[in-house]
């Protein structure tokens, strides 16, 4: 897309659906009908297609369009929200007259909005949006895939690939006068397969995400590396011994360890946890959170990624925001609400679902940056522990920042060397503690690929991660072998 | 939502203009409706939200290749657009000889049994009367012990929702569905810095069916004060009491073991034990969408097949896992009326009500029988390999000591193998309740690995 994206979604709106600056204005004067802090039009388009491939056969093909404009009034943080599946003046009228409810006073004044100061960063453009790419170029990509996990061993019985991807098209509109649009290419490849040798079965999965079009796929053969690493990551697994029960040392390896990061520190970092005095991190700014190796940041502008963005679901720039330095904790998160509890702080952390969601302060890209050991001095300095290399996920508790995720690739270390793969493994901890366990950082960042979805109040984002290897001198690990 | 034979006509409409388009079968599902959320926070009113969603998908095969397609823009040039697309889409699908609607056989003829899930005066409520009533299960919480000094909020949703299904094979068939539900999440302050929360809420199909305000308010404080000073305990294999839920939380887990997806896909620890003995003789696992005014009760399944009652587990027995059309075609079964309705997407396998039948002991007789062991109030994580049935979920609860509830414990984890845990509940509580569409009394599952310190 050469074309400015902010640009391009304005011209999409408005010659598709006749939603003009005029429009946007009359409307948020409605929302303002009764008063209020702030209004805001959220308008939304979004173009998804999905393949399923299977027992290899294309069995299942699907796509479809989800529109509509979601309209928010906030008085201090109290807030009301409607929205609207199409765009019709009436409809659209309706819902903004339904989220002023929410306010009890008289007329408020909205600013027209203006064009003129749009932003027009583009951290993902794309030379063709996969979403209107041929089927068959991402049926060529699927039967790699395919192909390459069934090739790595004749116990691979069962292979089920996706290829989904989404164009979004958005416009936040807000009574402030200010206007922000963007188009948002992102897709999804995934695999998952099942291994069956000597009665035992296991399973693998692999996904590759990220905004950009198919042009992703013409470097290296990441389509067939993906269906080959599910493919290895299941036959490991089958053949791997219960995993140990207790408190160990562990390395995190690289990459994908970062969900950790995400659950252990990110939540527990965001805005309205924090102005709402509900996390184990509020009022810790300036205080000491985790050990001196680790800084940690959320960072929305890297090109390309999952969780990047030109601009948040408010309207404003995505940020690089440093987040923890040197186990310092320096700030948090925001969203528009949360930043005015924090001198009118504004990171670029707004973020929603869709439409039919109001925006909340979540994470985009979130890290650790490096430190200056190699990844075979943290191995080597452990006689008993484990190696952990993919997760099927995790979960935080906020309030008191305990933490659970479940690994779906490991390996026990012994007298400093990696052996046998184990399987069935938790890791249990608390965020602040776990992360003032942090020992030895190495200097092998790494930021996932993988197609992560960040869930918060019943609303997912797709967020990415990344970290390099870290050891941590004692997670408790939940397996089964006591 | 007033006007319920249009919304049937449209979908017939499509229907119509699909096959008449070069489809072979095609079938409509949509679903449109009202939904509305107050919640407040210490006394103050948080957000104040209303919708009207709504959504239509179309599902055809044309030469067995199938393509599912969907929109909520029902103007007529959209269903139009809606329905040559899907047909473009169906040259890109291979064919799949086990695709297709159901067997005509299959489809609910008589669905007018009053499954009590619809009063219309839910979507009445006024505002000002969900706002007393939260505040009442605010106050409540923290009138209830000092510690409570904070709370994420208490909210009161109400959701009215129509489903309609037509297809060409002449099935046409809605119902209406509403739900209302109050809930709070209430913190309070814990050592070093730590909060804890706990929650509680009340849900129904009718208004009258909640619980009060001043009951939920109540159970939230408790579950959270409960929790204050929790700390690890020594890793060591003991029974693990599961509050109920807790248990349907493990049943949900079993249920997508059962489904004919993860049969056909051989991703079941399940997969070849039917007929054999699972579970202790304990363990009578039901699914049944027929029983009245419960949260998952349908008249009929995702793609029109009618709904029946069927037993999972008899007595510690495994005895079969569920189908949809589709994955009883390919696996040489029967569909068992377990479709899910696929939005957007072909149709799944799922439950509809789906628990575990009570037992004759009380949780305190059950909890008073425990020497040493866990009463497990909350699990963390998604540690489930549900191919080998490994699972390990971080835990929080109170400790159990000669019989009585000793101290809470925390950044604790319980693991077992599904199949070893099935087999190991020794104790099946009489305490039944569905608060969710999947429910189970509180059990005891004994030598599950707790690891802490």
């Amino acid at each position: 897309m050469t074309v400015d994206n902010s640009q391009a979604a304005l011209g999409f709106f408005q010659s598709r659906f006749g939603v003009d600056q005029k429009v946007m204005h009359d409307l948020l004067s409605v929302a303002l009908s009764r008063g209020g802090d702030f209004a805001e039009l959220y308008f939304e388009h979004r173009q998804t297609s999905m393949l399923q491939y299977e027992d290899q056969i294309v069995r299942q093909t699907s796509g479809g369009v989800i529109q509509g404009v979601g309209i928010r009034v906030a008085v201090g943080d109290s807030v009301g929200y409607a929205y609207s599946e199409d765009f019709t003046y009436e409809s659209m009228r309706h819902a903004a007259n339904t989220a002023a409810q929410i306010a009890q006073s008289s007329q408020g004044i909205a600013n027209p909005v203006d064009a003129a100061k749009l932003a027009n960063a583009n951290l993902y453009p794309v030379e063709k949006p996969s979403v209107d790419a041929r089927a068959l170029e991402k049926l060529e990509l699927i039967r790699q895939a395919d192909s390459a996990a069934r090739a790595y061993d004749p116990a691979i019985i069962k292979a089920t690939v996706l290829f989904s991807d989404q164009l979004k098209r958005v416009i936040i509109a807000s009574s402030d006068g200010r206007l922000a649009a963007d188009v948002q290419p992102l897709f999804d490849f995934r695999i998952s397969v099942i291994a069956e040798e000597d009665g035992k079965r296991e399973r693998g999965a692999m996904s590759l995400s990220a905004r950009y079009g198919l042009e992703y796929f013409e470097t290296g053969n990441r389509a067939e590396d993906m269906g080959r690493n599910a493919a290895r990551q299941a036959m490991t697994n089958i053949n791997a011994v219960d995993a140990p029960a207790g408190t160990l040392p562990v390395v995190l390896g690289a990459g994908n360890s970062a969900v950790l990061l995400h659950e252990a520190v990110g939540h527990g970092l965001e805005g309205d946890f924090n102005y709402k005095k509900l996390s184990n991190y509020s009022d810790r700014i300036g205080q000491k959170v985790a050990s001196e190796l680790c800084t940690v940041v959320d960072d929305g502008t890297i090109a390309h990624s999952r969780g990047s963005l030109n601009i948040d679901d408010e309207g404003n720039p995505a940020q690089y925001n440093t987040l923890i330095e040197g186990g310092i904790l320096r700030g948090y998160m925001q969203d528009r609400i949360s930043g005015t509890y924090f001198d009118g702080q504004i990171t670029g952390n707004g973020r929603r679902q869709s439409f039919r969601h109001y925006p909340m302060p979540r994470m985009t890209n979130t890290y650790m940056l490096n430190g200056d050991n190699t990844f075979d001095d943290l191995v080597k300095s452990v006689p008993r522990g484990l190696y952990c290399v993919d997760y099927g996920g995790g979960q935080v508790d906020i309030n008191s920042g305990d933490f659970v995720f479940s690994v779906t690739e490991a390996y026990l270390i012994e007298d400093g060397k990696i052996t046998s793969p184990v399987k069935g493994v938790n890791l249990i901890g608390n965020g602040p503690d776990i992360l003032s366990k942090v020992t030895m950082v190495a200097n092998d960042f790494q930021l996932s690929s993988g197609g992560w979805t960040c869930g918060k109040n019943g609303q997912g984002v797709p967020v990415s991660q990344g970290m390099p290897s870290v050891l941590v001198s004692g997670i408790t690990v939940g397996g089964t072998a006591a | 939502m007033d006007n319920n034979e249009l919304d049937l006509d449209l979908a017939e409409a499509v229907v119509k203009k699909a096959i008449a388009g070069g489809a072979d079968e095609a079938e409509v599902v949509y679903r449109q409706g009202f939904d509305s959320e107050v919640k407040i926070r210490k006394g103050k009113v948080d957000l104040l939200s209303e919708a009207q969603p709504k959504a239509l998908s179309l599902r055809l095969y044309r030469d067995k290749r199938a393509a599912v397609v969907y929109t909520s823009d029902f103007g007529k040039e959209a269903l139009e657009r809606l329905v040559a697309q899907a047909l473009d889409m169906t040259t890109i699908a291979d064919p799949d000889p086990y695709g297709g609607l159901p067997d005509p056989a299959d489809l609910a003829k008589h669905f007018e049994a009053e499954l009590g899930l619809w009063d219309p005066s839910v979507g009445d409520i006024p505002t000002e009367v969900k706002i007393e009533m939260v505040r009442r299960c605010e106050d409540a919480a923290f009138g209830f012990d000092g510690r409570i000094n904070n709370t994420k909020g208490s909210s009161f949703s109400s959701h009215l929702a129509q489903v309609g299904l037509v297809n060409s094979l002449g099935f046409a068939g809605s119902y209406k569905v509403s739900t209302c539900g109050m809930g709070l999440d209430a913190v309070a302050d814990d050592a070093d810095g730590k909060k804890q929360n706990g929650w509680w809420f009340t849900r129904s199909h009718s208004f009258k069916g909640l619980k009060k305000p001043e009951e939920v308010g109540r159970i939230a404080a408790e579950r959270t004060i409960r929790k204050i000073g929790g700390r690890k305990v020594a890793t060591k294999k003991v029974p693990v009491i599961w509050e109920p839920l807790m248990s349907s939380n493990l049943l949900s887990t079993l249920a997508g073991t059962l489904t004919g997806d993860s049969f056909e896909r051989r991703a079941t620890f399940l997969l070849s034990l039917e007929g054999q003995k699972v579970g202790s003789d304990m363990v009578t696992i039901v699914d049944d969408p027929l029983r009245p005014g419960l949260p998952g009760s349908r008249p009929f399944d995702g793609e029109g097949v009618t709904s029946r009652r069927n037993n999972l587990f008899t007595q510690g027995v495994f005895e079969k896992f569920l189908f949809n059309t589709y994955t009883a075609r390919k696996t040489g079964r029967k569909t068992t009326g377990s479709a899910s309705s696929g939005m957007g997407s072909l149709p799944g396998v799922g439950t509809s009500n789906f628990y575990m039948e009570a037992g004759k002991t009380s949780p305190a007789e059950i909890i008073a029988g425990v020497e040493e062991g866990l009463l497990l109030t909350e699990m963390i994580g998604f540690g489930f390999n549900p191919v080998t049935g490994d699972f390990s979920r971080g835990a929080v609860g109170v400790w159990i000591e000669n019989g009585k509830l000793a101290f809470p414990v925390a950044e604790i984890n319980i693991a077992g193998n599904m199949k070893d845990m099935l087999a190991n509940i020794s104790q099946v509580g009489n305490d039944l309740d569905f608060l969710f569409s999947v429910a189970a009394p509180t059990i005891r599952i004994d030598n599950m690995t707790v690891s802490g310190l």
